[in-house]
């Protein structure tokens, strides 16, 4: 039976959390955050689960590491200054091949900021924002209902890849309370085999867990084996919306809660007869580069906005900088673009000669 | 005649990494031996530290986890958490444990997670090269203090085990020594128990092992279990201390 409820962004991903059958949280207190750990010691109360409130976000994730090494789906929440603590973490689940879900409500920085949303973590998130050559999946929700839905796929991509996933959201996501819609009686999705986990060593070989070689070439080895699951997900998971882009003579490029602004800028210049559309990336590791390079071989305009000083343009920019002209507009430290400044923006755009 | 010294099951037959007079290779095969004697090597989960038993796994023959330097009883609390029916122990270094995982070691004793730890004091930083750890001694020369620790600048040496003691949340502590055969099987002995411990479920249980680094005190074996005996354990006292 379908369910209608009205539930904040944070809260949503923590009743996906739980529907997905996630059964170990660890999380350090945070601003804008907070309502997801509430929610998951409430939650693990009622339904049975392991809570845990450590000391640190450095141990959080390794708490997480150790939940995911035995075998059971495992999250943390945070938001940007413990994202920060967590990539030491991070880097180890990715080495040893063990999934994780991790969530950043992102704020404003550099440093502690402030509390307002920003997404000056795009670089962290999709680069590798702790050490060595290693991706995470980061899927980048738009609504309360995304936020839900996203994290459900985050549980389910990183057991089937073994991977982190992230779910990058923002202090306007995470807080706003928006309706919801899902399933009521889905029961969790029984989670894959996990033959590598560590449950002790009865019938079988010791198990290990482990990212470290003292042999160079079996940590080479090991960084192949990571770059082909790499380029499985990049031809596998990519996830974008578009609207409007058929005739389009711009395209904005926008992602989580900055692309609802940029959509009613373009929305409102569409019912005034300007050819504008927008291109939301949702996946933003693996990128749509090959998506944004087709569509900037006919929209020869493109312009990116983000609540940044310019993170995600650089990954346009590759993608479409050869056949298109890319322009930006941010604002960050927690400001955020409006829905004028945007639509100022798209027309000036509009007017300059290429 | 029965033979009733054999290598353990859960010790692999392998030559380990280890420096000649290094104290690990004694202290693997001591936890090795337990676990047999405690029938629970199919549902061992051990812990590896970030330090000179890092790839301790290659000697054991149960289940293992690294972790990152100084989280292992992150690690170990999430697993022992999940699995409360396994065997899960954390091994780990000086610098490990109360240097940059102070803050772990701290609040999972806190926390009373019903863990087993070993805890390998050597004095020093052996995986990268003698430099001064927390339990360095007053004036003893490492890499980093050439001249001596000045505990005017460096501190004195830290005392984990007696501060772990105040807090409600732990069962036992004990130090020990591997300097002599008395001191080995004294060491077994607090290392069944606290192994028991667990097994009981009665909570967390550490014991701190002084175990001898050759290399990096500049001394042969012989002397530097001597040094153990006349110094090191001068400032840790063996013995149970709760
Ligand atoms: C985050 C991080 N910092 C530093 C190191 C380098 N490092 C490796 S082992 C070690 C110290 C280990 O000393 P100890 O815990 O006393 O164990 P031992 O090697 O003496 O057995 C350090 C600093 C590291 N691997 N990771």
């Amino acid at each position: 039976m379908k369910r209608k409820i009205l539930i904040s962004g944070n809260e949503a991903m923590g009743e996906a959390a739980i529907r997905a059958g996630c059964r170990f949280y660890a999380g350090y207190p945070i601003t804008p955050q907070n309502e997801l750990t509430a929610y998951m010691a409430n939650a693990f109360q009622k339904a049975g689960g392991i809570f845990i409130q450590p000391e640190s976000e450095l141990a959080a994730i390794s708490m997480v590491y150790g939940a995911s090494a035995s075998g059971v789906r495992a999250m943390t929440s945070s938001s940007s200054p413990g994202i920060s603590l967590k990539q030491e973490g991070i880097s180890y689940i990715s080495g040893a091949h063990i999934p994780a879900v991790i969530i950043n409500v992102m704020r404003a920085g550099p440093g502690l900021g402030n509390i307002w949303p920003a997404q000056s973590d795009y670089f962290q998130a999709v680069k590798g924002g702790g050490h060595g050559d290693y991706h995470m999946i980061v899927l980048a929700p738009g609504s309360v209902q995304e936020s839900f839905d996203l994290t459900k796929l985050a549980f389910d991509l990183a057991d089937k890849y073994r991977i982190a996933s992230m779910i990058l959201s923002d202090g306007i996501l995470g807080q706003i309370m928006e309706a919801l819609e899902f399933d009521d009686e889905s029961k969790p999705p029984q989670p894959p085999e996990k033959p590598w986990a560590l449950t002790g060593a009865k019938d079988r070989k010791p198990n290990i867990v482990r990212s470290l070689s003292m042999k160079r070439d079996e940590v080479e080895k090991n960084n192949l084996l990571l770059q082909k699951k790499y380029r499985r997900i990049e031809s596998a998971e990519v996830r974008f919306e578009a609207s409007g882009l058929k005739d389009a003579a711009l395209a904005v490029v926008a992602y989580g809660s900055m692309s609802r602004i940029a959509k009613s800028a373009v929305e409102s210049l569409r019912k005034q007869g300007k050819k504008v559309g927008i291109f939301r990336p949702i996946t933003l590791w693996p990128f749509p580069k090959k998506q944004l390079e087709k569509l900037s071989g006919k929209t020869k305009k493109i312009l990116v906005v983000e609540m940044s000083c310019g993170q995600m343009v650089e990954d346009v920019r590759l993608a479409a900088a050869k056949s298109a002209t890319v322009g930006f507009y941010g604002r960050s430290g927690g400001g955020i673009p409006t829905e004028k400044q945007v639509t100022r923006e798209i027309l000036k755009m509009l007017a300059q000669k290429r | 005649m029965a033979k009733n010294y054999k290598r353990p099951e859960s010790l692999v037959d392998v030559a380990t990494h280890y420096c000649a007079g290094c104290g690990h290779g004694i202290l693997h095969r001591i936890v090795a031996e337990v676990i047999d004697e405690l029938g629970v090597r199919e549902k061992t989960i051990a812990i590896a530290p970030v330090g000179c038993a890092v790839s301790a796994y290659d000697y054991w023959q149960f289940d293992c986890a690294e972790a990152a330097h100084g989280r292992a009883l992150a690690v170990a609390t999430a697993i022992k958490r999940v699995q409360p029916d396994k065997v899960v122990f954390t091994y780990q270094g000086d610098g490990d444990l109360a240097a940059i995982g102070t803050a772990e070691t701290i609040h999972a004793a806190n926390r009373g997670e019903n863990l087993t730890v070993i805890f390998v004091n050597n004095a020093v930083y052996g995986m990268t090269g003698g430099q001064m750890a927390p339990t360095t001694l007053a004036d003893q020369k490492t890499a980093t203090t050439p001249a001596g620790r000045d505990v005017k600048k460096e501190g004195f040496p830290l005392k984990i085990s007696e501060m772990l003691v105040l807090l409600d949340g732990v069962y036992s502590v004990e130090r020990t020594s591997l300097s002599t055969p008395a001191g080995v099987l004294v060491t077994k002995k607090a290392i069944k128990g606290a192994f028991e411990n667990q097994i009981q479920g009665k909570g967390f249980s550490i014991v701190e092992v002084l175990s001898m680094c050759p290399t990096y005190w500049d001394k042969s074996p012989a002397d530097s279990a001597r040094w153990i005996e006349e110094v090191l354990s001068q400032y840790f006292k063996l013995g149970k201390l709760k």
